[in-house]
Formats: structure tokens, C-alpha cells, sequence
């Protein structure tokens, strides 16, 4: 537990500039958008035998199962707080 | 040559004991040479070396030397090599000495041929690493490591209990710790004790319970040893059971729901590091050749991201004291260096190429998908994604990130750097030059990480993930980190047993009570009508003459020789 208040303070920091971080913000959205176009260029191999999960195969398939699988995982997660959220001290008590 | 190498375990066992008895540079300089000089020792063994003891009559193999036995030996003398710098400052030698001792458990654990020996290092493990959670000191640390010792002695004891009826079926040949097939209480038995090391399914409550509770380097040691432990001996006795990647897809699943809302960040990584088992677990059941390479590859390279993570977490709270995510953020400007080795981690968790977590994971979804489980493979792409949100954002984001704390600390000391700067080291390594790695595997690799499409769509897999975490932050639908827990399958036995056993007490105190009155009375009954006849002026208790006692023996005499004659 060593704090040290005074160690670089005032000193101003990377991200302390909005357009810093508004800046990785586009980043993110160009990469994305490159890597989707490259879905395009780049002859794919499938992971499973022909047939066996055909949609495996379509355009951005990685990309928007990624997608959807983080916002339904953080909604359902919301969703499972009411459900499991107690106090700190819920163990605490009898 | 097994002439020229001692016991693998013996060299960090008996090491852990020297250490107590030294102090300053000459503790430190011990605690890095043990690991060293036992690294160096199991460099000498080699596949197929065996030592084996008669033991009233029992054959004891404490060593058997395979090139899985080996992969975990060189794993765990690294990692606690690693475990050794990041607690070069720790005082306390009872921590250290335990710390050590767990290590050479681990060790003598991979290294047993047989259950006996197994059963025997299961139990030091589980002794040694509580150490590990009560060295913190606090109330919550100490039940927190009652519970843990509880569960894994309890594990360790069905262990036993599989030996004793696999022997009492088998003879010698059923103490073998080889590959079994699931069938008979014995290895149904072996499993549920492997089963609760490993963290399956509701097994899993001791790991999130205990180690965030755990010292900060105490919970390195801890994310190294004991699961992987597991996991090798899953490995080694139930590769190819089906149900086992099922209970894999499983843990790789619900852990990730659970990372997202939790604040503790030390918890946050439990879960995450189920989810990681859940991967080994899902590649050992889908059997030899590239499902337990790759389980195993991924048991290797999770010490070290996971030892990464839970180092600069531990560096984290060692210089802050704080560890919620509610409570960090902004801690960049503080601890850069830590911040670009927890940057390390989460990049190889979440298989980025380059990192190591992209040539392991992706074996084990390869051979799921050779095999034609389509909704495996889809729960496992689901939790690779999920798991680059919650370990591979979630952590650094909260802690080094997100809003500024006003927290301003020191950097983390030297030695836990450079502990980092190894562990990031060998992610990198084993990311960008897989080869040896895939060479200490205990089968044949024919497999290819860098191929075009496998490096393309994992990276759209993971930019769109962060995609998604950065649409929900900006909308504001993300939720906040809250000063809060979240209850866990462990309810069953911190809330409903407690409560259960009030509720009993509650019945049963005054039952109890009118049984033992009834008890008490008839006693006190019997007590009396004896004094009646025993006690002070009874008729037992009397004087009598001899004359009389002598006629009641005249009287026996004469009626024993009527009926003697009449017999006649």
C-alpha cells in the first residue's frame, strides 16, 4: 500500500487527450473494416468438412458472430446481475 | 540417465526446507537457484526412466517418466522459477517455504506412476498451496482457505477411495495410473477427484472463493500448480472419454457471464482461467493425438498469460492495496511497465497472433471441428470471443484505463518486472516460434497455425469483439463496475448448508434435549432401584455368616450330585 501523491501529477498523460482515444476509436473501425474486405481477397479454407456447417463459409462470418457474441454476452450478463447481485457483505451476515 | 538425476520433487522439497533457515540475499539467491537446480536435474531424465519401491507388498512407482510427465516437469520448474522472482521481497518464510514445497508437490505429482504416490503429493498439494490464502492474514483470507482445504482434502480422499476399489478389483495392475476407461465406481471415483482440482462444473466454487482471497504472489503460485496438476492427470487417465468435452464446452461457457459482472478483478481472472481449463478439458475428451497436444500446449502456455495476468493484477494490488475494478482505472500513468505486460497476457489469453494462446487454443477448436462437433466448436469460437472481452479488455481496461482513479503509486518493484518481463517473454516466444513447444508435445504435431485464414479470421473474431465492447461503452449500455458479489454455485455451502444447519439445530435442540431427559431419567431410575438392593443395609450387600454361606454351597453340591446320579 504505497501511494505516492505527488509522482507525476500534473504531469499530463497519453490518453489525457480526448483525440487520443478518439483516435484508437477510428483505428478500431478502420481495422475492422479492413479485415472484412479481406474476407473478400483471401481464398478461405474451411474448419469443418464440406457441409457440415455451411454458414461457416459466408462473407464476415467470423466477424459478426464475434460481434453478436460479445453484446449478447454482456446483455445477458446485465440481465443475470438482478438475478445473482448481493452486498459485499452478503456472506458476512447469518 | 535416472543414475545421474534425484527425484524431480525431492531437489524443490527439501530445498523449501532450507529456506527458513537463511536470511536476506542468501534466502533470495536460494529461493531463484532451487527451481534452477531442479530444472537442470529433469534435463538428465528421460522417457521411460522408472524408480519403483515394494511397499508391504505393494509395487510403488514414485517416478515414471513419460514425455507428458516431462512437458508438465519443465512447465511447473519455470513457473515457479517465475513465481520465485515476482516473491523475492515477500518476509515471510513460512509463505516462501510452502510456496516451494507446492512446487515440488506439483512436480512429484506429474512424475507418480502410480495412484499411491499420486494420492500422496494430491494431499501435499492441497496443504501446502492453503499457505498460499491464509499468508494473507485476514478473517475473510483464512475461512476462505478453510473451505479450499475442506474441498481439495475432500478430493484427495476420493482419490483414495478410487484407488483402494480399483485395487480391491484389479490387484496391482489397478493402482497403474495409465489411461482407464470410464467404467466401475473405482474410476468414476478418480474422476470426480481429478474433476474437482480441475474446477468442472459445479466443482469449480474453491478456485473463484480462494484465490483472490490469496496473497498477491501467493495466487501466482496458485494459478500455476494445482489446476494444471489436473489437467495433466486428465491427460494421462481419461483421454478420449466423450462426456469429458461436453463438461469442457461447459466450463469454457458460463465462467465468461460471470467475468463480465464481477469487480474483483483477481475473481475476474478465476473465472477466466475456468474458461481456459474448459478448452484443455474439451481437447483431452476429444482424445489422443491433436485434442490432448493441443489441451496440453494450452496448459503450458495459460501458466504463463495467466501468470502474467495475475502477476500485474498482484503488482497492482501490492503497490495500491486495491483490487475492485470500481475502485482502478487510470493507472497507466503510474505503472506503465506493468500495464504493457498485462497488455502482454490479455493478447496471448485471447489469441491474438503472435501470442501464445493463438497456437494452442486453435488445436484443440482444429480437432473439434475434424471430429464434426458443430456445437462445440461454436460454444468454444463463443467463448473465444467472450474471453478476449472479458480478460483481454475487461482487465487492463479497469485497471491501467478507463476513468482516472487519481491513484499515482510507485512502478512495481524490480523483481516482480522482471518476473513479468520472463512470463511475457516466453507468451511471445511460444506465439511467434511455436516449434519447440509443439516438439515437447506427447504426440506428433502435423499442425499449421500460420495460415492465412486462420490469422484473418481470428483477428476479425477478435476486432469485432472489441467492436462490441466499444459500441456498449460508448452507448453507455456496458455495465458499470458496482461494489458488489455475485453469488456462485458455493451458496451451497457458505449459505444453504449454514442455514440448513441452523434450521436443524433449531428442530433438533429440543428433541435432542427431551431425549437425552428421557435418558437422564431412566438412568437416575436404574441408579435407585439398585441402591435398593446393593446400597447401604440391601440385601446383596450384607454381611452374611460363613455357616450360611456354606450351606447355600452344601445345597448346590447335594443337587448337583442327585441329578448326576439320576443322569446315571
Amino acid at each position: 500500500m504505497q501511494q505516492d501523491a505527488a509522482g507525476g501529477g500534473d504531469k499530463r498523460h497519453f490518453f489525457d487527450d480526448p483525440r487520443r482515444v478518439r483516435g484508437i476509436i477510428r483505428l478500431l473501425f478502420i481495422c475492422c473494416a479492413v479485415l472484412i474486405l479481406l474476407d473478400l481477397v483471401i481464398h478461405r479454407h474451411l474448419s469443418f468438412a464440406e457441409g457440415v456447417l455451411p454458414f461457416e463459409g459466408w462473407f464476415g462470418f467470423y466477424g459478426v458472430y464475434g460481434f453478436v457474441a460479445c453484446v449478447l454476452l454482456v446483455l445477458a450478463a446485465k440481465e443475470m446481475r438482478k438475478v445473482l447481485m448481493r452486498s459485499e457483505d452478503y456472506y458476512d451476515r447469518e | 540417465m535416472i543414475e545421474s538425476s534425484l527425484h524431480p520433487a525431492l531437489i524443490l522439497i527439501v530445498g523449501s526446507l532450507i529456506l527458513p533457515l537463511v536470511r536476506g540475499h542468501l534466502r533470495s539467491a536460494l529461493l531463484v537457484l532451487i527451481p534452477l537446480v531442479g530444472f537442470v536435474n529433469i534435463l538428465g531424465l528421460e522417457a521411460g526412466d522408472n524408480v519403483s519401491l515394494m511397499v508391504s507388498g505393494i509395487d510403488i512407482h514414485v517416478l515414471h517418466v513419460d514425455k507428458l510427465s516431462l512437458l508438465f516437469g519443465y512447465l511447473f520448474h519455470v513457473a515457479a522459477l517465475m513465481g520465485a522472482i515476482f516473491a523475492l521481497h515477500v518476509k515471510d518464510s513460512t509463505q516462501l517455504m510452502t510456496a516451494m514445497m507446492y512446487a515440488g508437490s506439483a512436480v512429484g505429482a506429474v512424475f507418480a506412476g502410480d495412484l499411491i504416490t499420486l494420492f500422496i503429493f494430491w494431499e501435499l498439494l492441497a496443504v501446502t498451496s492453503v499457505f498460499q490464502i491464509w499468508a494473507n492474514k485476514t478473517e475473510r483470507a483464512i475461512s476462505a482457505g478453510i473451505r479450499y482445504l475442506l474441498i481439495h482434502v475432500s478430493s484427495g480422499l476420493l482419490l483414495i477411495t478410487g484407488a483402494a476399489i480399483r485395487y480391491h478389483e484389479m490387484g496391482q495392475a489397478g493402482l497403474t495410473f495409465e489411461h482407464m476407461q470410464l467404467e466401475g465406481l473405482g474410476s468414476w471415483c478418480l474422476l470426480l477427484a481429478i474433476g474437482i482440482k480441475c474446477a468442472f462444473p459445479f466443482l469449480h466454487t474453491w478456485l473463484v472463493d480462494a484465490y483472490p482471497e490469496a496473497t498477491p504472489t501467493g495466487t501466482v503460485f496458485l494459478s500455476s500448480f494445482t489446476t494444471k496438476t489436473a489437467v495433466y492427470c486428465l491427460a494421462r487417465g481419461f483421454a478420449g472419454t466423450e462426456e469429458l468435452i461436453w463438461v469442457g464446452g461447459a466450463m469454457a461457457m458460463f465462467p465468461i457471464f460471470f467475468a463480465v459482472i464481477e469487480n474483483d478483478l483477481r475473481r475476474v481472472l478465476g473465472y477466466s482461467m475456468i474458461n481456459q481449463i474448459g478448452f484443455m478439458v474439451c481437447g483431452i475428451g476429444l482424445g489422443e493425438g491433436m485434442g490432448v497436444n493441443g489441451a496440453v500446449a494450452h496448459a503450458f502456455n495459460d501458466v504463463f498469460f495467466k501468470g502474467v495476468l495475475f502477476m500485474s493484477l498482484g503488482a497492482v494490488l501490492f503497490r495500491t492495496g486495491r483490487i475492485n475494478g470500481s475502485d482502478l482505472g487510470g493507472l497507466y500513468r503510474s505503472m506503465p511497465w506493468t500495464a504493457g505486460f498485462c497488455i502482454t497476457g490479455a493478447c496471448s489469453i485471447s489469441a491474438f497472433p503472435l501470442f501464445s494462446g493463438f497456437v494452442s487454443k486453435s488445436m484443440v477448436m482444429a480437432e473439434a471441428a475434424n471430429q464434426n462437433y458443430v456445437a462445440i466448436w461454436l460454444m468454444l469460437l463463443f467463448a473465444s470471443a467472450g474471453v478476449f472481452h472479458h480478460a483481454g479488455i475487461k482487465i487492463p481496461f479497469f485497471a491501467f484505463f478507463s476513468h482516472d482513479s487519481g491513484i499515482r503509486c510507485k512502478e512495481a518493484p524490480r523483481n516482480m518486472l522482471i518476473a513479468m518481463g520472463l512470463g511475457s517473454a516466453i507468451c511471445l516466444f511460444n506465439g511467434m516460434y511455436p516449434w519447440v513447444l509443439y516438439s515437447l508435445l506427447p504426440y506428433p504435431v502435423n499442425y499449421e497455425p500460420y495460415t492465412a485464414t486462420h490469422v484473418v479470421l481470428q483477428l476479425q473474431l477478435l476486432f469485432f469483439s472489441a467492436l462490441a465492447f466499444a459500441s456498449l461503452k460508448l452507448t453507455g449500455l456496458y455495465p458499470p463496475e458496482l461494489r458488489s458479489l455475485n453469488i456462485d454455485a458455493d451458496i451451497a455451502i457458505r449459505k444453504w448448508l449454514p442455514g440448513f444447519g441452523r434450521a436443524f439445530s433449531a428442530v433438533g435442540g429440543p428433541f435432542r434435549d427431551a431425549t437425552i431427559g428421557v435418558g437422564k431419567q431412566f438412568v437416575s431410575n436404574l441408579i435407585a432401584s439398585l441402591k435398593v438392593y446393593h446400597g447401604p443395609g440391601g440385601l446383596f450387600s450384607r454381611p452374611w455368616l460363613t455357616s450360611s454361606s456354606i450351606l447355600v454351597v452344601l445345597a448346590f453340591l447335594t443337587l448337583f450330585l442327585i441329578s448326576n446320579y439320576r443322569a446315571h
